[in-house]
């Protein structure tokens, strides 16, 4: 695991997105950001076990946290971009507050706003460090995967121990490639149907 | 009926029972002084799991994911508060038809003393009539119970949000 940002591999979410997907064994919950999170997602294959959010940005891991405490033995996963985080950092208190054991947010960070023009964020403008508040704000197990091996270790470590658990993942700029069908009724029976399964 | 309600019917005795009837076990919310017995008395009761949030769009996010994973929920709030919660309501509840229940002590009304709140207050029942979102204000405590316990069970009967509004007819309002 990685600390700080000063060496970090730019990696791409497309690739290591279907590479979280195919290490998940046990019917783990997957929840997606807004836009190219869960566009990259669904194209790493669609599993009912994925939750394709729509327009509530910056809402994926409250989302992920609220289905880890009604199912503590389920692993949960949110997949979020820098900006959508951005837009609701007091989350990470509450998630540290209640500590649950079985959660992980993984943060693609690119820096930008990717999807409406590529502007750049304030927090890259600035060089904000995104694992270091998530660690500030009392998450301990919070770091930079610095490049693919690690992102696979650090994965490991959020399937086989307690959380919560950020995972930081500097990204490059490319988009999403396979937009999400937009049919919100079908994705929440589809995936309330799989969180009915055991584990 | 808890002991503390069948003693002194209070309205937020009532809707903790109401809760449990329904087995709404999750309690998130943002605090609020009106909701302090509420707020109390479902930290004090281990049947429910109680927790504030950061802001009011983050509980909704929370209490949909736990909805969706067999566990009902109730955001707690106070009006300038639902004020923030039209986009994620809209995207999220209401899109994926999730019952999401929200509590939400009325202020802005009856004796404000604070213009924003009497201005905010007056944007919430149209928020919610316009997304078809059921709501009921209760006023009187022979009513509470019927009053919450039905708008809590058809809200999971018809996966849809809800919410209840309490008004300081009932509570008696930030003193």
């Amino acid at each position: 695991m990685t600390e700080t940002t000063g060496n970090l591999h730019v990696m791409n979410r497309a690739a290591l997105t279907k590479r979280l997907v195919a290490g998940l064994k046990n019917r783990e919950a997957v929840i997606g950001g807004i836009g190219n999170s869960n566009w990259d997602l669904w194209g790493a294959g669609q599993r009912p076990e994925n939750f394709y959010m729509l327009g509530s940005m910056g809402l994926a891991a409250p989302i992920a946290f609220g289905v880890a405490i009604a199912q503590p033995a389920r692993r949960v996963f949110a997949l979020e971009g820098d900006g959508s985080l951005l837009m609701q950092l007091g989350c990470l208190s509450t998630i540290a507050a209640q500590a649950p054991k079985n959660l992980a947010i993984i943060v693609w960070d690119n820096g930008i706003y990717q999807i409406t023009g590529g502007q750049s964020t304030p927090a890259a403008q600035a060089r904000t460090d995104i694992v270091a508040i998530a660690r500030a704000s009392g998450i301990a197990s919070a770091a930079w995967a610095a490049d693919e091996a690690e992102f696979d270790v650090l994965v490991a470590r959020a399937l086989t121990t307690d959380g919560p658990h950020v995972i930081g993942v500097k990204i490059d700029n490319e988009p999403g490639r396979n937009q999400t069908d937009r049919d919100p009724i079908r994705f929440r029976e589809s995936f309330m149907r799989a969180m009915a399964e055991p584990v | 009926m808890s002991s503390t309600a069948e003693a002194a019917p209070t309205w937020h005795g009532i809707l903790r029972q109401a809760f449990k009837d329904q087995d709404v076990r999750l309690v998130t919310y943002v605090p609020d002084n009106v909701l302090r017995p509420l707020i109390d008395g479902c930290h004090a009761d281990p049947f429910f799991t109680t927790f504030s949030c950061t802001r009011e769009e983050e509980a909704v996010g929370i209490v949909t994911g736990a909805c969706m994973a067999g566990m009902r929920g109730v955001v707690l709030m106070q009006t300038s508060g639902f004020a923030t919660l039209p986009n994620a309501l809209a995207s999220l509840p209401v899109a994926f038809q999730v019952p999401v229940v929200m509590v939400v002590s009325e202020r802005g009304t009856m004796g404000e003393f604070n213009p924003g709140q009497a201005i905010v207050c007056r944007t919430m029942r149209p928020i919610l009539d316009s997304m078809g979102i059921e709501h009921h204000t209760m006023t009187r405590l022979d009513e509470a119970a019927f009053v919450a316990d039905r708008t809590i069970r058809q809200a999971f009967a018809t996966r849809w949000p809800a919410c209840l509004i309490i008004s300081p007819l009932l509570s008696g309002g930030r003193k």
